[in-house]
């Protein structure tokens, strides 16, 4: 295939730049409102401007209905981010994904995220009738074998322009069988994924066991894995987190070191309460980047802040990562 | 077998809307081995419909009839002389036979008084629990005897998603995940090897997808004079 002014990279996007410079990259999120509004976007975008390579654009997240991704990336676009647009299994099947997401790098998209999706029972339409014709690890074959061998699903060759997505998919360590998790990033990293970013990680014994894993392995050598993190802003949030959402762990010192925050603030100042606990989120999670920095395999931090997007900055900013790397 | 669940009683009130006589149709076979829609849930049906239509002021002419087979044409044929004069028949079968009632005797409407809801295991006693989807292409062979289309809630078929904790489906704290079942099978076996290649996309083709799916077999069909 021709290499169409990408200097040998795969979709030239600038995350794939920054990760193929060896800098120790970031991504974040952006969250689209459950309606059509732009400004919302923008407001968002402008909070986020400059703290990272790029911006996941949720897909209808939590099954709940959005703005979708692909015109949330345009905007997103236009205010001068480099969004990553996200996917799931659960919405489309093998001929709307691939239709979209020839829309999607006609518009201008670069990085893309497989993803199988949250189900449906967990949103605002459980009545709803699922999709899941390819799994998140099949689309990932798909969307390679478009950009690298200029084929769609059923074998026909693409005519004209083909869509070259640098291709990430999301890995979750603390789920089970942990044993399982290694060799699931394998048949990602062998169906031809790029990087991956995974769950938010609130217990790093864990994902240091993983990593050891997965550099046995040597996949992080064939792929960039981006370490997800997030600030927590209330105890009853990680509360929420520790105990309602599946597939997640969250070690007590992290509920500890909120509690520790506002110990010597009288219970009737409740602002200062508020504050004292969302600086301690975001100097919790500046930390722990400088933590998962330091381990072996680790390419990068995916932050999750969404609907705290004004977090983002001092998170980047405390972990000593601003301003980003410019790379040609 | 196939599994169904009686509608409630008042779905069924308002299916029936103002018939005077309706016959009552059990099957023998699935739905009664469910409790579903044989002899004994036909009687208790019945004996319900009386009583109800009766309270509501328009008491109905209910009567009750079980067959071995509501889905197959030797065993309904029987019933066509005990249709005269029945607005309606309810037939407790699954879909088959509500649907074989309704073309074998299309002069009278049979309406569906259970939902068929799936090809299930009776897995103790008083619990069904899906096993099958009828997919037309069994993939049992690769996955250790646990069908991931069936018992996967996304259907996944290159290993568990992010939301499989403790050996729980996230989707119900009730559901085991098919894909620990399935590593666990494959550990057991010492072949977790085979779990570890790229499963290409399904052929759907060969199951709903592909349209109204239908077997001929020549050689046992009947030669025509």
């Amino acid at each position: 295939m021709a290499e169409e002014r990408t200097n040998g990279h795969k979709s030239g996007s600038n995350l794939e730049k920054v990760l193929r410079a060896g800098h120790f990259a970031i991504t974040g999120e952006l969250g689209p409102p459950q309606s059509a509004d732009a400004e919302e976007v923008i407001h968002k975008a402008r909070l986020l401007k400059g703290t990272a390579e790029a911006f996941n654009i949720t897909d209808n997240q939590t099954a709940v209905v959005r703005l979708s991704s692909i015109g949330s990336a345009v905007l997103v676009i236009k205010e001068g981010l480099e969004p990553t647009v996200q996917m799931t299994c659960r919405d489309r099947n093998r001929l709307a994904i691939q239709s979209d997401l020839l829309g999607a790098y006609a518009l201008g998209a670069r990085n893309l995220l497989c993803l199988t999706g949250d189900h449906q029972s967990f949103g605002n339409h459980p009545t709803a009738k699922n999709v899941h014709d390819l799994d998140s690890i099949q689309m990932i074959r798909m969307v390679k074998n478009m950009r690298d061998e200029g084929i769609f699903e059923c074998g026909d060759e693409i005519k004209g322009k083909v869509p070259r997505f640098f291709i990430g998919a999301a890995i979750n360590p603390f789920a089970d069988p942990f044993e399982f998790r290694a060799h699931r990033l394998a048949k990602k990293v062998e169906a031809g994924v790029d990087f991956v970013q995974t769950q938010l990680i609130y217990d790093m014994g864990r994902f240091r066991k993983f990593m050891e894993q997965v550099v046995n392995m040597g996949l992080h050598e064939k792929v960039y894995i981006l370490a997800g993190v997030g600030p927590i802003k209330s105890i009853g949030a990680a509360n929420y987190m520790k105990n309602y959402v599946p597939g997640m762990i969250v070690q007590d010192e992290w509920i500890e070191g909120l509690r520790a925050a506002i110990t010597d603030i009288p219970k009737e100042d409740k602002d200062a309460r508020r504050e004292a606990l969302r600086n301690q989120g975001i100097k919790a999670c500046s930390e722990q980047i400088k933590e998962l920095r330091e381990i072996e395999g680790v390419a990068g931090v995916h932050i999750m802040a969404i609907e705290w997007e004004e977090a983002v900055r001092p998170i980047v900013e405390g972990a000593g990562l601003l301003p980003r790397p410019q790379v040609e | 077998m196939i599994v169904g669940e009686r509608k409630p009683l008042s779905e069924i009130m308002e299916l029936l809307g103002g018939a005077q006589k309706v016959l009552v149709a059990g099957c023998g076979t699935c739905v009664t081995v469910c409790f579903a829609g044989g002899e004994k849930e036909v009687g208790i049906l019945a004996s319900e419909l009386r009583m109800k239509s009766k309270l509501d002021d328009h008491a109905m002419d209910v009567e009750e009839a079980t067959v071995q087979r509501q889905c197959e044409w030797e065993y309904i044929d029987p019933l066509r002389e005990r249709l005269d004069g029945f607005d309606v028949v309810l037939s407790l079968a699954c879909g088959i036979g509500v649907q074989a009632m309704n073309e074998r005797f299309p002069g009278v409407i049979t309406l569906p008084g259970i939902n068929t809801t799936s090809l299930s295991l009776p897995v103790e006693q008083g619990v069904w629990e899906e096993r099958c989807q009828a997919c037309g292409d069994c993939l049992l062979g690769t996955t250790f005897g646990i069908c991931p289309i069936a018992r996967c809630s996304k259907q996944l078929l290159n290993g568990p998603c992010g939301g499989s904790q403790e050996g729980i489906c996230e989707v119900d704290s009730d559901t085991p995940c098919a894909w620990q079942l399935i590593w666990d099978r494959a550990i057991e076996f010492d072949q977790v090897r085979r779990l570890l290649d790229i499963q290409a996309p399904k052929n759907w083709s060969q199951s709903r997808d592909g349209g109204l799916r239908k077997i001929v077999r020549e050689d046992l069909q009947l030669e025509s004079e």
